[in-house]
């Protein structure tokens, strides 16, 4: 399941801030998400356990899709949708800023009391 | 660099100019006097930051009303040479009070001479934070953070998860 590395991944812009809130902004979008969550799903699944058209369900897959948030892969003649597995790079990205600050910080403070322990 | 341990861990290493048993007492007891201020869970004002270094031992903030927020367990405590403590915080920015879903933090200090200390930080089984996680951290990727992240995870999933 080639993704390109970030080439498919959300773009880091403003907009892609907006577009993530534009798209879970609508009931209907969220529902969707949820179920991706669980686990990757055809538009024609997706419209079975939902009370939309699947034109409709189409629809709110591109929005998800423009805002990062899903990926889709073909099977067979099947388009298949599940949630953006870079979104892992970007909690990992959180966290190694997060620390490196955190690491930072804590150099400045421990060596900032000579007077303590340093003979 | 492409396994899945490094696709689901961080790394952060520094290297100090302190004696080894300073670091690991500055990193553990003392970690109110350097932990990011802004990264606390209390709804109230923070009072002290306190690191128990002992095996089921905890860390925890403590606000100025005497509410505690405990958000990790000490798993590995061998002064001063390693520190490992879970992350206890879950997807949704709240203590995580199933431990299977945490993740955990590894840091070890290996003296580099008498007055240098090098600490490296492992954060590990970020997979353990469950199902959904994928959702929450393309939210938190965005430009506008954290913040925004959870917010949009928290309309995203709703409140029957």
């Amino acid at each position: 399941m080639p993704t390109n590395g970030t080439a498919t991944g959300p773009a880091n812009g403003p907009a892609q801030g907006a577009a993530i809130l534009d798209a879970l902004g609508e009931p209907t979008r969220r529902a969707i998400l949820e179920r991706l969550v669980e686990h990757p799903a055809a538009v024609g699944e997706l419209a079975a356990v939902l009370p939309v058209s699947r034109p409709a369900v189409s629809q709110h897959l591109r929005v998800l899709k423009d805002a990062g948030l899903v990926l889709v892969e073909p099977a067979g003649t099947r388009r298949i949708y599940r949630v953006d597995p870079s979104g892992i790079e970007a909690l990992r990205d959180h966290l190694d800023r997060f620390w490196n600050r955190a690491l930072l910080a804590f150099k400045t403070t421990v060596e900032a009391d000579p007077d303590q322990e340093r003979p | 660099m492409t396994s899945s341990a490094a696709a689901t861990s961080v790394r952060s290493t520094i290297v100090v100019d302190a004696p080894l048993d300073r670091a690991f007492t500055t990193f553990t007891r003392d970690i109110g006097t350097w932990w990011p201020p802004e990264h606390h869970l209390l709804e109230g004002e923070l009072a002290e930051m306190v690191f128990e270094p002992r095996v089921g031992g905890h860390v925890y903030d403590r606000a100025v009303d005497g509410s505690e927020c405990r958000w990790s367990r000490v798993l590995a405590c061998e002064p001063p040479h390693r520190v490992v403590f879970t992350w206890d915080i879950s997807l949704q920015w709240q203590i995580e009070t199933d431990p299977g879903r945490t993740s955990e933090i590894e840091v070890t200090f290996v003296a580099e001479g008498d007055t240098r200390t090098r600490v490296e930080l492992v954060h590990r089984h970020l997979e353990r934070h469950g199902d959904g996680w994928e959702g929450m951290a393309t939210a938190v990727g965005s430009p506008n953070g954290w913040d925004l992240g959870m917010a949009a995870f928290a309309a995203a999933v709703g409140p029957s998860s």
